[in-house]
C-alpha cells in the first residue's frame, strides 16, 4: 500500500514553529520598549512613539507569534489526528509565506501610522484583503485534510481549531468591511454606536476564538500526549465546546459598558460574559484532570510545566473576565491598567505559555532529535517566565484598582479629589515593575530560541511517515 | 431607553435573547441526563487517535454543572428586574441614564448649602476666604487647567492666556471676570496679509511689527518702527487705541505691556498680522451653573495677587 510509504508534511510545520519563536520574541520586544516608553518618557523617539509601537505590539504578539503558533501545531495535529498528509502541500506553503507577508507588512505600516484605527484590526484595507485570501486557504487546507481523513471521529482538538478557523473568517470580513479612499486609507462600513459593536463584536471574539478557542485546540493535543494520559472526559468536551463557541458570539458589549450602546444591549453582553464562566472553565478542568493519576510527572517534566501552569493562568483569567464584566465591577475597572494586567495573564500565562509548551514539545520531533538541546534550560525558561507573568500581572492589578479608585475619588464639594497626572504620577512604580516582568518574559524567549537552534543545528529535516489508524477507527 | 426602528426588532431581540440563554440550560439538562457507556465512569469511549489519544468518558463534574445552571438562572432573573428584552425596560426601572441623573443629584443636594455660602457672600470676600478658595482651586483643576495649565500661567504662544499676571483682556473686575466665564468670549485679530492697502503688504507688515516691539521697550529698527507708527494710526489703532493699550471692550490686547499671547518676535508679530488669529473661551454657563462660577471667578482673581480686598 502506498499509505505506508507517504509521510507527514512537517515542512510547514516547521516554518510556522520556528518563525512564531522569531516573531515572539520581536513582538515582546515592542512591548518591553513600549513599557519602557511609559516609564522613560523620554524614550518616545519621533515617529517611534508609544501609539504607533503599541497596535505593532499587539498585532506582532497576537497574529505573528500566536497566529504562527497555531497554524504551525493546527498542521502538526490535524495531520497526526487524521493519520494522512496535509491536503495540498503548495497551499499549505502559500498560507504560510503570505501570512509572513502580511506581518512584514503590518511591520511597516503600523509604524508609518497606517491605519483603520479598530483595536487588533488596525491594518488597513489592501492588508485585510490579503488576511482574508490566506485565512480562507488555511481553511481549505485544514478543512481539505479533515475531509480526506483515515478515522471516522473528529478528534476534540480539530473541533476548537477548526471553530477558531471558521469565526475568525466571519469575524475578519465583516469588521473590516470598508470604504476605501486611497491605497492607504479606508472609512469603516459602520457608523457610530454600530461601529462601536461590531468592532468589539470582533474584538471579543478575538479573544474568544483566536486566542482562546484555538489555544484550547492545542491544549486538547499537547497535554495528553506530554502527560501520556487520555482526556479527562468527553463528554465534557463537548458540552463545554458547543457552551463556549455560542456563548462567546454575545460578549462583545461588555467592552462597551456606560457607553451610547443601549442599556439592553450593554445587560446582554454582561450575562453571556457570566454564562460563559463555566463554558470557559470546561477546557481548565478537563486540562487539568487529564494529569490524574499522572502528578508526579510535573516535578520534573518542564513541558508539562509550562502546559498546566498555562492551564492555570486559564482558568484565573477566565474567572477575572467575567467578574470585570459585571457592570458594577466594569465601572471600577474599565480604562485602568487593571483591563491591561487581565490581558497579560490570558496573553502571557496562557496563550504564550501553552505555546511554548507545544513548541518544545514539537521541536524535537520535527527536527528528529530525543529531546531538546538541553531540557535543563526549558525549566530555567519555565522559571523566568513565571516570575515574569506573575510581576507583570501583580503590578498592572495593583496600579489599575489604584487608578480606578482615585478617579472615582470625590471631595465633600463634590470636586474630584486627584487630577489625571496625579494617578499617573502613582502608578510608576508599578510600571518599573511592569517592565521588570516583561524583560524577563522576553529574556525566557531568548533562552528558548537559543535551544531551538542548537536542536536544529544537531537535527535533521527528515518527514515521519504517516501512521495507520488503530482502535476502533479500523 | 432603545431605539427600535419599529417593533419587529424589539419582539426579536426578546425572543433571541431569553431563547438563546434558555438554549444554554436545556443544553446542559440534555447533556447530563444520560450517560453514555452505560455510566460506566473510568471506561475510554474506544477511539485511539495518532497512537496514544483516548479519550475517558467521565460524567460532568457536579460542581461545575451547577455552577453552569447557577450563571443560567442568574440570567433569567437579571432579564427580569434590568433592561435587556428589547423595549422592556426592567422591573426595577434602572437605567445608566438614571444612575447618573441620581448620582449626580445625590452630590449635588449635598453640595448644595457649601455653594449656597459662598453665593451669599461678596465676591471679593469669597477670594479672601482660604476655605472657599481651596475649593476654588478644586475646581479649577478639574475644569479649567486643560487649557489654562496647572499652574494657570496658560501656555506661551499658544493662545491661551495667562491667569496670574495682572493682564486682563476682557477686564479684571469681578463683574467682568463671572461675565468672561458664564457666557465665554470670542475674540479676532482679522488677517491683512490679503490686504495690501491696509497695512501695506509683507513689507507693511514687518513696518507695523517693529512699532509693536517699540511698544513695549523690545529691540527695533527705528526707521521701520517710524513707518510702523504710521501704518498702526491709520488701521491698528482702531482697536488697539493710539498708545497701544487696548481695549478691554473688544478683547483687544495691550501691546504696550511684556504680555504675549502668540509670541513676540518679529515673525510671529508679522504672523498675526497677516494671518489674523482666533481665540474663544467657552460659556460655561450651562454646563457649570452660577455658583461654580462664582467660585472660580473668586478664584482666578486671587491668582493674581489676592489684592483684590
Amino acid at each position: 500500500m502506498s499509505e505506508v510509504q507517504s509521510t507527514y508534511n512537517y515542512t510547514v510545520v516547521r516554518q510556522f514553529t520556528v518563525m512564531s519563536v522569531i516573531w515572539g520574541i520581536v513582538g515582546m520586544l515592542v512591548g518591553v520598549i513600549i513599557a519602557a516608553q511609559l516609564v522613560w518618557p523620554e524614550l518616545n523617539m519621533g515617529f517611534l512613539h508609544f501609539g504607533r509601537l503599541r497596535p505593532l505590539h499587539t498585532n506582532a504578539v497576537i497574529f505573528a507569534f500566536g497566529g504562527c503558533a497555531l497554524m504551525g501545531s493546527s498542521f502538526y495535529v490535524v495531520q497526526r489526528t487524521c493519520h494522512t498528509r496535509l491536503f495540498c502541500d503548495q497551499l499549505a506553503s502559500f498560507v504560510f509565506w503570505g501570512w509572513q507577508l502580511v506581518i512584514v507588512l503590518a511591520a511597516i505600516t503600523l509604524p508609518l501610522g497606517i491605519t483603520q484605527g479598530k483595536e487588533y484590526a488596525e491594518l488597513e484595507w489592501p492588508i485585510d484583503i490579503l488576511i482574508a485570501v490566506v485565512w480562507v486557504s488555511y481553511a481549505v487546507v485544514f478543512f481539505g485534510t479533515l475531509i480526506k481523513r483515515k478515522v471516522t471521529h473528529i478528534y476534540v482538538a480539530n473541533w476548537f481549531y477548526g471553530s477558531f478557523i471558521l469565526a475568525v473568517a466571519v469575524l475578519h470580513i465583516v469588521n473590516s468591511a470598508a470604504t476605501p479612499v486611497s491605497l492607504t486609507k479606508s472609512y469603516s462600513a459602520y457608523a457610530g454606536v454600530q461601529d462601536a459593536m461590531i468592532q468589539w463584536w470582533y474584538g471579543h471574539n478575538a479573544v474568544g476564538f483566536f486566542l482562546t478557542a484555538g489555544f484550547l485546540g492545542m491544549m486538547y493535543y499537547f497535554v495528553p500526549k506530554q502527560a501520556g494520559r487520555p482526556i479527562y472526559s468527553y463528554r465534557l468536551s463537548v458540552v463545554h465546546f458547543w457552551a463556549l463557541i455560542f456563548t462567546y458570539m454575545w460578549a462583545g458589549p461588555h467592552h462597551l459598558h456606560y457607553t451610547a450602546l443601549p442599556d439592553w444591549t450593554q445587560s446582554v453582553g454582561m450575562l453571556f460574559s457570566l454564562i460563559l464562566l463555566a463554558p470557559s472553565w470546561g477546557g481548565m478542568i478537563n486540562g487539568i484532570m487529564t494529569l490524574s493519576g499522572a502528578w508526579h510527572k510535573l516535578r520534573d517534566d518542564p513541558i508539562l510545566k509550562f502546559l498546566i501552569t498555562s492551564l492555570s493562568f486559564y482558568g484565573m483569567s477566565t474567572f477575572e473576565g467575567p467578574m470585570m464584566s459585571i457592570k458594577t465591577v466594569n465601572a471600577l475597572s474599565h480604562y485602568t491598567d487593571w483591563t491591561i494586567g487581565h490581558v497579560h495573564s490570558g496573553a502571557l500565562g496562557w496563550v504564550a505559555m501553552i505555546s511554548i509548551g507545544t513548541i518544545y514539545y514539537l521541536l524535537p520531533r520535527l527536527f528528529g532529535r530525543p529531546e531538546m538541546h538541553s531540557v535543563k534550560l526549558i525549566t530555567v525558561h519555565f522559571w523566568v517566565a513565571t516570575v515574569g507573568v506573575v510581576l507583570y500581572i501583580a503590578s498592572m492589578w495593583i496600579a489599575g484598582v489604584m487608578q480606578g479608585l482615585m478617579w472615582r475619588s470625590v471631595n465633600a464639594d463634590g470636586t474630584l479629589t486627584y487630577s489625571f497626572v496625579e494617578s499617573v504620577k502613582v502608578s510608576y512604580p508599578f510600571w518599573g515593575i511592569r517592565f521588570l516582568g516583561g524583560l524577563l518574559f522576553l529574556v525566557g524567549m531568548l533562552i528558548m530560541a537559543y535551544n531551538m537552534f542548537k536542536t536544529m543545528a544537531a537535527g535533521n529535516t527528515d518527514d515521519a511517515p504517516v501512521l495507520i489508524p488503530a482502535g476502533q477507527h479500523v | 431607553m432603545s431605539d427600535f426602528v419599529n417593533e419587529f426588532w424589539n419582539w426579536y431581540v426578546i425572543v433571541i435573547v431569553l431563547g438563546s440563554i434558555i438554549a444554554c440550560g436545556a443544553f446542559l439538562w440534555s447533556q447530563s441526563i444520560h450517560h453514555p457507556g452505560g455510566g460506566q465512569t473510568t471506561d475510554t469511549t474506544g477511539h485511539v487517535w495518532d497512537e496514544t489519544l483516548e479519550e475517558y468518558n467521565n460524567p460532568l463534574p457536579r460542581w461545575w454543572m451547577w455552577l453552569f445552571y447557577a450563571t443560567v438562572v442568574f440570567a433569567l432573573v437579571y432579564v427580569v428586574l434590568y433592561p435587556a428584552l428589547g423595549r422592556f425596560p426592567g422591573v426595577l426601572g434602572w437605567s445608566t441614564a438614571g444612575e447618573h441623573k441620581k448620582e449626580v443629584e445625590r452630590v449635588d443636594a449635598q453640595v448644595k448649602p457649601l455653594f449656597d455660602k459662598y453665593m451669599k457672600m461678596d465676591l471679593l470676600a469669597v477670594a479672601a476666604d482660604k476655605d472657599a478658595m481651596e475649593m476654588g482651586g478644586r475646581l479649577y483643576q478639574t475644569y479649567c487647567m486643560q487649557c489654562h495649565g496647572a499652574t494657570a500661567q496658560g501656555s506661551r504662544d499658544k493662545g491661551f492666556p495667562n491667569l496670574t499676571d495682572k493682564d486682563w483682556l476682557w477686564g479684571g473686575e469681578p463683574a467682568q471676570i463671572v461675565e468672561t466665564i458664564t457666557n465665554g468670549r470670542i475674540s479676532m485679530m482679522p488677517p491683512f496679509g490679503g490686504n495690501p492697502e491696509a497695512v501695506g503688504g509683507e513689507s507693511g507688515a514687518h513696518e507695523v511689527a517693529n512699532y509693536v516691539r517699540s511698544l513695549s521697550g523690545l529691540s527695533h529698527d527705528k526707521e521701520l518702527a517710524a513707518k510702523g507708527k504710521a501704518r498702526f494710526n491709520t488701521v491698528c489703532f482702531a482697536c488697539h487705541g493710539m498708545d497701544g493699550k487696548g481695549n478691554i471692550a473688544l478683547g483687544a490686547p495691550n501691546l504696550t505691556d511684556k504680555v504675549w499671547l502668540y509670541g513676540s518676535s518679529e515673525a510671529k508679530i508679522v504672523e498675526t498680522i497677516t494671518k489674523g488669529r482666533g481665540n474663544q473661551m467657552p460659556a460655561w454657563k450651562d454646563f457649570l451653573g452660577e455658583a461654580k462660577i462664582h467660585l472660580l471667578a473668586a478664584y482666578v482673581l486671587s491668582l493674581s495677587g489676592g489684592e483684590a480686598k
